[in-house]
């Protein structure tokens, strides 16, 4: 049984626009790793409109011209940190970055940079949870939540100190910074500046009493010494954790300035 | 399986002049700040060099003070003059911004993101050393070719 729209519906539907006048060429940068070494650019036109996003631009290419090419995402809302890649050059989440602000004919897409390619434009993530890991990203505390008398239990946090690391507690681990960090670029083993950020997140929450533990985690040479304060890591982060500022605010623990 | 090639983007991440335009002012003053670093690295070891050359006479230590003696010479000498401003005044800006000051307040953020840490000061500090880096440049040269 068909079912009947509301007239009011059926006018608006009879509105909206279907086809789309303008288009764009996506240039992805193909690859696969475990295959061999070859690296190529494959274009493609898509049709856009103002809303669409690199994403959608993506699933239509997989969706209707090429199945094959790899791509990770999930949410398509900027939540889930998955579809990370340089987008004309620069890394941006395809699901937050609508072609139309682009001011582009040509968008070129390719994997992030300082992560190993899986194939196409989807990277490992690997090296980056386990340095996310390494700073310890929880509340440490000798007690528990755990009250033997009561049951469960809230460790109870006042407004006013969670302003100290809100912005901090936004990250989503994406890897967008990590990707546009120079220091990442030339040095394997940095920590990085997301696992920076979120040590400062932890140390900065009053509940914690990690800080020492975190503290010698990334005390170390190839630890948050490293960081030269270029500040792409802030620039390119998608929910404002501007990790560049945790970090030089970490290294006052470090210094003495803050305790 | 994940290759581990490809994992870091090499020399390229951070002598690519196309990043500057991308990632604005503070890159350019990163990228400085690198090369003038081992600017000033090779021109003290050359200047060890150089110097050491006292050890063996009068003659030979003329004659090496002569290398800077020449138009090519001044203007070497101009540009360290121009990475050494340039490395101390941006040092001091960093100094004072890895100490904490200067890159905002933490707070929860509000859409559309603008990092604080990235502010007008900050900035004003990198143009500000690039001026005067770039004016000692001019008075070296005015009182080496004058």
């Amino acid at each position: 049984m068909m079912a009947t729209l509301h007239p009011k519906l059926s006018e608006e539907r009879s509105q909206t626009v279907v086809s789309s006048t303008k288009s764009v060429k996506l240039k992805i940068k193909r690859s696969n790793p475990n295959v061999n070494s070859e690296e190529r650019f494959d274009d493609y036109v898509v049709p856009i409109e103002k809303w669409t996003t690199v994403l959608d631009a993506l699933l239509d290419v997989k969706s209707h011209l090429d199945h094959s090419v790899g791509i990770r995402y999930s949410c398509r809302q900027a939540s889930c940190g998955s579809c990370g890649m340089k987008i004309n050059g620069k890394p941006a989440l395809a699901c937050f970055t609508k072609i139309s602000e682009l001011d582009s004919d040509t968008i070129t897409v390719e994997p992030m940079d300082n992560f190993p390619v899986v194939r196409d434009l989807a990277v490992g993530f690997e090296r980056m949870i386990n340095n996310h890991k390494k700073v310890m990203p929880y509340v440490i505390r000798d007690d528990s939540e755990i009250d033997p008398e009561s049951g469960m239990r809230e460790f109870l946090q006042s407004p006013e100190n969670v302003e100290k690391y809100i912005q901090f507690s936004s990250c989503i681990k994406c890897g967008l910074c990590n990707s546009a960090c120079p220091t990442m670029a030339m040095d394997t083993t940095f920590v990085g500046p997301q696992a920076l950020a979120q040590a400062y997140r932890y140390i900065a929450d009053d509940r914690d009493k990690g800080k020492n533990k975190r503290l010698k985690v990334i005390d170390e040479s190839h630890g948050i010494w490293r960081c030269h304060f270029a500040g792409s890591c802030s620039q390119v982060c998608p929910k404002g954790v501007d990790p560049a500022m945790g970090i030089q605010l970490l290294r006052g623990y470090l210094l003495g300035i803050r305790d | 399986m994940e290759r581990e090639t490809g994992a870091r983007e090499g020399l390229k991440g951070w002598l690519n002049p196309g990043k500057i335009g991308k990632f604005g002012i503070e890159r350019l003053a990163w990228l400085l700040m690198r090369l003038t670093g081992l600017g000033l690295l090779a021109y003290f070891i050359g200047h060890i060099w150089e110097t050491s050359h006292i050890l063996d006479g009068k003659a030979v230590w003329d004659k090496s003070l002569e290398m800077t003696q020449t138009t090519e010479g001044h203007l070497f000498l101009a540009l360290v003059i121009g990475m050494c401003v340039f490395h101390t005044g941006n040092g001091i800006r960093l100094m004072i911004a890895q100490m904490g000051y200067g890159i905002g307040k933490a707070e929860r953020p509000d859409y559309p993101y603008k990092p604080q840490s990235i502010n007008m000061k900050g900035k004003a500090c990198i143009y500000a050393t690039l001026g005067m880096a770039a004016l000692a440049m001019w008075y070296g040269m005015a009182v080496m070719f004058a």
